[in-house]
């Protein structure tokens, strides 16, 4: 058999939506029929990070990456790419203002996507093919547990999950703490909302995990880990079960693996969606099958965790890091990124933006690189207003800070934080205090109710948000949240407390005046919040077309053709349809 | 925990039974058997919350506070197609509430609650993991992606017939 082309069809969650199944198997009868079977081979892939533009498929070895591809396609694709080696322009990927196809692509670093988009997550010998499994087996065979350890912490690698604590130190103190029994956890419970990273890697790679644990397991001695995954994740669930199941196939899992007199075994515990949960202490307290809420440290879990045992917790990326590190060594991995941030980080770039999807890129990279040179600037032509990162417990990025390098530390400078890699960039049509609402009603809803600053200090505030929002704030209330939002900062028991007041205080220091003129003025320029909007007609610019009076749901706009239309007030439901429908900029926002 | 007639005649599955065999002895088992018993009646019945409570030798009440501090876990039956409207942040900012709104309209019900036919069932959930597909739904199993409102009426009636 002679392979001549291998055509990779995206197959996790976001193109499968978009029909890439169907996709999938229209190429396979559109090849067979033009006679290609055994010179094609088609397969189906992890993400490539074009989330927006799905489904997405890339033919090697010419490398040409191809967008919103339909069934349909299918066939011509075959003929033209395939038989004639005419590649299919229409098709092929571009962002709006590059000319050069994949572009895009240049300025990321993909060392945690490395094998998304490239290997089939369902066949362990693609990973192994692509030095899958290389570094646990150096770490098996060649190094002892403190080597392993000395690696991590000589790579810098700081904790992906939001807060980034030294993994190194983290595995440290699990490993000198004595005890019969040990455990390895994954953090798979990914649930700040805009963020799917992990979910990205656990679909797409699920073998670097399995890998990593087991390097895990080794450092610290321990024989029993779990992989506390979302519910809400089924595919990622059956992939890692896939592989699972394939790893102990293979000896890389189960009784002294690969010969070294290591034993260790992974299992799945499903998490039921509580936000909570991604906070460590509330993460075991779920997977003992309790209510999931969090308990005071110290103890950390990395001497006293899951079931009283010192217990290693890391997330899905901190873990997609690791194989590499031991494969090809700390000193190389402190080379990439900045100085207190070693490596890439990957972000979920969503919002108004051209190209959604997932990007990674080498820590310190500014703003500005990811905005407009990958993301392709804000669609529709508006203007960039600010960008929220880590999500409910993250703050804003304005204008003035589109240049700073991205990391760790210069986050928390500017008040927001790297949180779990949501970025959701804003445009000037989202009103600030309604987000901050939005977020603050998250963190109400996702309270444990277990400590008083975050039960009460949520719920107040998200009760004076929704005042301003409402145009009946007073000023008193902006000094209100401050005060109220630093003492759930400074009391509350567990990380999601400590930090649901960020989008407020950071909203607060750069987007003051917004507030200032919700509460002023009964103004939102943005035109978010329905109390304090109305829409008029400009006589003068309307030229009658009916256009608008046929949109609005509730048949609230009255006028005779080619006469000026009027709106009645007291139906009004303040929906914008009609400002959307206007082609003669003739509906008014007052 | 209403509809007390018609759960008084629900009994443990065998493929329960034996899936709770499986997990009885493993520390931690009570939110995996929870989730087999949802899978298995897309609920958690009171009568079969008091089995579970026997075999496990878990009180009922532990069982019940579990239930209620998770979203995933529900009480009541829901509709036979549960519409979930993704409410992330990404689905927020591209307007997913007006679809809420949509959903209500076509409906006619409430977002949370099921059409007295038993039909569907809606409720706002959060983050899906499609954010570049915003505003997303999802119906069972399948998302729908960049939908505006005027798209709903047509998905419905696909899940009408």
């Amino acid at each position: 058999m002679n392979i001549k082309h291998y055509c990779l069809v995206c197959g996790v969650s976001g193109c499968k939506s978009s029909k890439a199944d169907a996709v999938y198997h229209q190429l396979l009868s559109a090849g067979d029929s033009s006679g290609l079977s055994g010179e094609v081979q088609i397969v189906k892939t992890g993400c490539f990070g074009l989330c927006g533009q799905g489904p997405i498929l890339k033919i090697l070895p010419d490398e040409t990456l191809y967008v919103g591809v339909k069934p349909e396609d299918a066939e011509e694709i075959v003929k033209e790419h395939l038989v004639k080696g005419k590649p299919v322009e229409r098709l092929m990927y571009k962002t709006p203002k590059e000319t050069k196809p994949g572009q895009s692509y240049r300025k990321q670093l993909r060392l945690v996507l490395r094998n998304c988009g490239v290997i089939d997550p369902e066949n362990i010998d693609e990973y192994i093919a692509r030095r899958g499994y290389t570094g646990l087996e150096k770490a098996l065979s060649q190094l002892k547990s403190e080597d392993i350890i000395e690696e991590l912490k000589i790579s810098g690698l700081r904790g992906r999950g939001g807060a980034g604590f030294p993994t190194g130190l983290k595995w440290q103190f699990t490993a000198e703490a004595e005890a019969s029994q040990k455990y390895i956890v994954c953090n798979a419970d990914e649930g700040d909302p805009g963020a799917y990273m992990d979910r990205a890697v656990l679909e797409g790679d699920p073998h670097s995990i399995i890998e990593a644990m087991t390097i895990a397991a080794k450092a610290v001695t321990a024989s029993h880990g779990i992989i506390y995954i979302r519910a809400e994740y089924p595919l990622a669930i059956s992939r890692l079960e896939i592989a699972l199941r394939q790893a102990r196939e293979y000896g890389l899992l189960g009784e002294n693996i690969l010969g070294s007199g290591l034993h260790f075994d992974i299992e799945l515990r499903l998490g039921a969606g509580a936000f909570v949960c991604g906070e460590e202490t509330a993460l075991l307290a779920s997977t003992e099958g309790k209510r999931g809420m969090p308990t005071p440290k110290p103890p950390f879990p990395a001497v006293k965790g899951l079931f009283g045992k010192p217990t290693v917790i890391n997330n899905v990326e901190t873990l997609a890091n690791i194989p590499l590190i031991l494969d090809r060594g700390g000193a190389w991995f402190k080379s990439i990124g900045t100085e207190k941030s070693p490596g890439t980080k990957v972000f979920a770039l969503t919002g108004k933006i051209e190209n959604s999807g997932l990007v990674e890129v080498a820590m310190g990279t500014t703003l500005r690189e990811i905005v407009y040179d990958i993301g392709g600037g804000i669609r529709d032509g508006k203007k960039f207003k600010a960008v929220q990162t880590g999500g409910p417990s993250g703050g804003v990025i304005t204008t003035d800070f589109l240049d700073t390098p991205i990391d760790f530390d210069s986050l928390t400078a500017i008040g927001s934080m790297m949180g779990s890699g949501g970025m959701i960039v804003m445009d000037e049509s989202d009103c600030i205090v309604d987000v901050t609402q939005f977020y603050m009603e998250f963190c109400v809803d996702e309270s444990c109710g277990k400590c008083a600053p975050c039960r009460i200090g949520t719920r107040r505030m998200q009760q004076i948000l929704n005042r301003i929002s409402k145009g009946t704030g007073t000023l008193d209330d902006i000094e209100k949240l401050k005060s109220i939002g630093l003492a759930t900062q400074k009391a509350s028991l567990c990380g999601l407390g400590q930090t649901a007041a960020n989008p407020v205080l950071s909203t607060l220091k750069y987007f003051e005046k917004e507030y200032l003129e919700h509460i002023e003025q009964r103004k939102c320029r943005a035109g978010k919040c329905k109390d304090l909007v109305s829409y008029t007609i400009d006589a003068e610019k309307c030229i009658g077309c009916t256009v608008c009076a046929r949109k609005c749901p509730v048949h609230c706009i009255t006028g005779e053709r080619k006469t000026a239309h009027t709106i009645d007030q007291s139906k009004c439901i303040k929906c914008g349809a009609c400002l959307e429908a206007c082609k003669f900029d003739a509906v008014k926002i007052a | 925990m209403t509809n007390s007639a018609e759960t008084k005649e629900l009994t443990l599955t065998e493929e329960l039974i034996a899936y709770i065999e499986e997990w009885k002895d493993k520390p931690g088992n009570l939110i995996m058997v929870l989730h087999k018993v949802q899978e298995e009646y897309s609920y958690v019945p009171r009568a079969i919350a008091f089995e579970v409570a026997k075999l496990l030798d878990i009180p009922l009440a532990r069982i019940y506070g579990v239930i209620t501090f998770y979203h995933f876990f529900k009480l009541e039956k829901p509709g036979e197609y549960e519409i979930k409207i993704c409410m992330g942040t990404a689905c927020y900012l591209r307007a997913a509430e007006d679809l809420i709104k949509e959903f209500e309209t076509l409906l006619n019900t409430e977002s949370g609650t099921t059409t007295p036919d038993g039909k569907f069932s809606m409720e706002a959930v959060r983050c899906v993991g499609c954010c570049g597909l915003a505003p997303v739904v999802m119906i069972d199993n399948e998302v729908f992606g960049k939908l505006n409102p005027d798209q709903l009426p047509a998905i419905l009636a696909k899940f009408s017939r």
